[in-house]
């Protein structure tokens, strides 16, 4: 008779070996940080760059995201990994992971970024101008705390999305969570307890903050949906409204 | 090292490729076409249904959108009986699936609801208004967040190659593996990225005019939409 890919014994034998799964996930948690840090700043520099007046900046910046926006992931990864060698530049496959999985994200964040800034009215900047900001202090006081509060939504799926993507490593032995849950399955013969523990840690990582990201977005609705009343609050309600008709790509 | 990279752009190392980019071609286009029709009904449950399809549709997209592609892959080769052929349309559309209907549930929210009074007003059932009124406003509006996801599955294919069906990455990589000099890998993989590029950045282009054609620039909701 055929066992069951569930079958009690497969489940015992997993978790007799659940340090590899454990390693695994805190592999997968350092990388996704690291590189969400990494593809913050890219992304943050590059779409203030791509707002900016500078034709040649803003061309050198297209040229980054759709470069890495319209090539494939793993191919990144397996240049990283299989033909940077050949040049002589080696990294480890956690390096690899947060250089790869970060730059790759900056080219999404960055378009993000540059839809917040692009959709705070211009009229804000040159107010600034005219009490004295320089262009930098108008950035960063006044442009971009507002932009902040309108992009945390695709920010967050961006996060989840960089979560979801470190698996990626898998196909370079790279030691995260998903490596780790295929190579023990393949060793030890337990595929379904290891792949269905495998999502559920990964859910566990990801589903808060895609409802977090969801639950901002409805909010940000109500509030333009709401009419705008004289009030303290005013500003925060009338700059939820044009994201329904901002400037983007 | 003009001869290395000669000896990398034969006709019969071509012809390996194309059949690659064929099976990718194959594997995007059936998942495009599967995951829509699929997404669609998907959306229109999660949208409409309050009861128990309502709320299985919802945990689907929710699962599934929460859980890496690769993941799926993986686990539609080693625990189902399925051909691998047809595992690599299995898996990429079942993830796919999720993440369209939740592009289309969002088109469906932008249709006001006095679409479906009038509808009703003038003798149409729900269905009805569903499939002349509002489902084809849905798709008009979407265009361009549907087109980016093609882009994000032509690349997502890519990941088939963990369970060593052989599309276009395959394929190049099992050339890769024949070449030892730098300038005959480097040019191989300037070639395998090129071509992602180009069918790529041409889908990003009919994205930016059909984006131009509407007069409806991308909203951060629409990047929200888009998966990486």
């Amino acid at each position: 008779m055929k066992t069951s890919p569930f079958s009690l014994d497969k489940w015992l034998r997993f978790f007799t070996n659940w340090e590899a799964m454990a390693e695994g996930f805190t592999r997968t948690l350092v990388i996704a940080l690291l590189s969400l840090t990494l593809a913050l700043a890219v992304g943050v520099v590059l779409g203030i760059l791509s707002s900016s007046n500078n034709k040649a900046l803003r061309r050198a910046v297209r040229c980054y995201v759709e470069l890495f926006q319209n090539i494939p992931l793993v191919i990144q990864i397996y240049f990283f990994y299989y033909v940077l060698p050949y040049a002589g530049v080696v990294m480890d496959q956690f390096a690899i992971g947060v250089l790869g999985v970060g730059l790759y994200t900056g080219a999404y964040i960055s378009e993000v970024v540059r839809t917040g800034i692009q959709s705070i009215p211009t009229g804000q900047m040159e107010a600034a101008k005219s009490q004295g900001f320089t262009y930098v202090q108008a950035m960063r006081l006044i442009i971009l705390p507002q932009a902040f509060r309108l992009i945390l939504p695709p920010l967050t799926n961006q996060a989840v999305n960089l979560i979801k993507n470190t698996s990626v490593l898998a196909i370079i032995a790279g030691g995260d969570l998903m490596y780790q849950a295929d190579s023990l399955a393949a060793s030890k013969l337990f595929y379904g307890p290891a792949y269905v523990t495998t999502g559920l840690l990964y859910f566990i990582l990801c589903f808060p903050l895609s409802t977090m990201a969801r639950k901002l977005e409805q909010r940000m609705h109500r509030k333009a949906a709401a009419p705008v009343a004289v009030s303290k609050k005013a500003p925060a309600q009338a700059l939820a409204a044009p994201q329904t008709q901002m400037g983007g790509i | 090292m003009m001869t290395d990279i000669l000896s990398v752009l034969t006709a019969e190392n071509l012809l390996f490729l194309l059949d690659g980019l064929k099976m990718t071609i194959f594997y995007a286009g059936s998942t495009i076409l599967l995951s829509i029709c699929l997404g669609l009904i998907l959306a229109l449950l999660r949208s409409y249904s309050l009861g128990f399809w309502g709320k299985l549709a919802a945990m689907y997209i929710e699962v599934l959108r929460n859980t890496p592609l690769i993941l799926w892959i993986l686990g539609i080769r080693f625990l189902t009986p399925i051909p691998p052929l047809w595992s690599g349309v299995v898996s990429l559309t079942l993830f796919e699936t999720a993440i369209i209907a939740e592009i289309i549930r969002g088109g469906l929210g932008g249709i006001p609801k006095g679409q479906f009074e009038a509808g009703h007003s003038q003798g149409f059932t729900f269905l009805q208004v569903l499939r002349f009124i509002v489902v084809p406003q849905c798709f008009r509006s979407i265009v361009p967040a549907l087109l980016s996801q093609v882009i994000t599955i032509v690349k997502d294919s890519s990941f088939l190659w963990a369970v060593a069906i052989e599309e276009f990455t395959g394929k190049g990589m099992i050339l890769m593996g024949r070449f030892t000099s730098t300038a005959q890998v480097f040019t191989l993989f300037a070639l395998m990225a090129a071509v992602y590029f180009t069918i790529n950045f041409l889908l990003s282009a009919a994205v930016r005019r059909q984006s131009a054609k509407t007069g409806r620039k991308p909203t951060l909701e629409d990047l929200s939409a888009v998966t990486a």
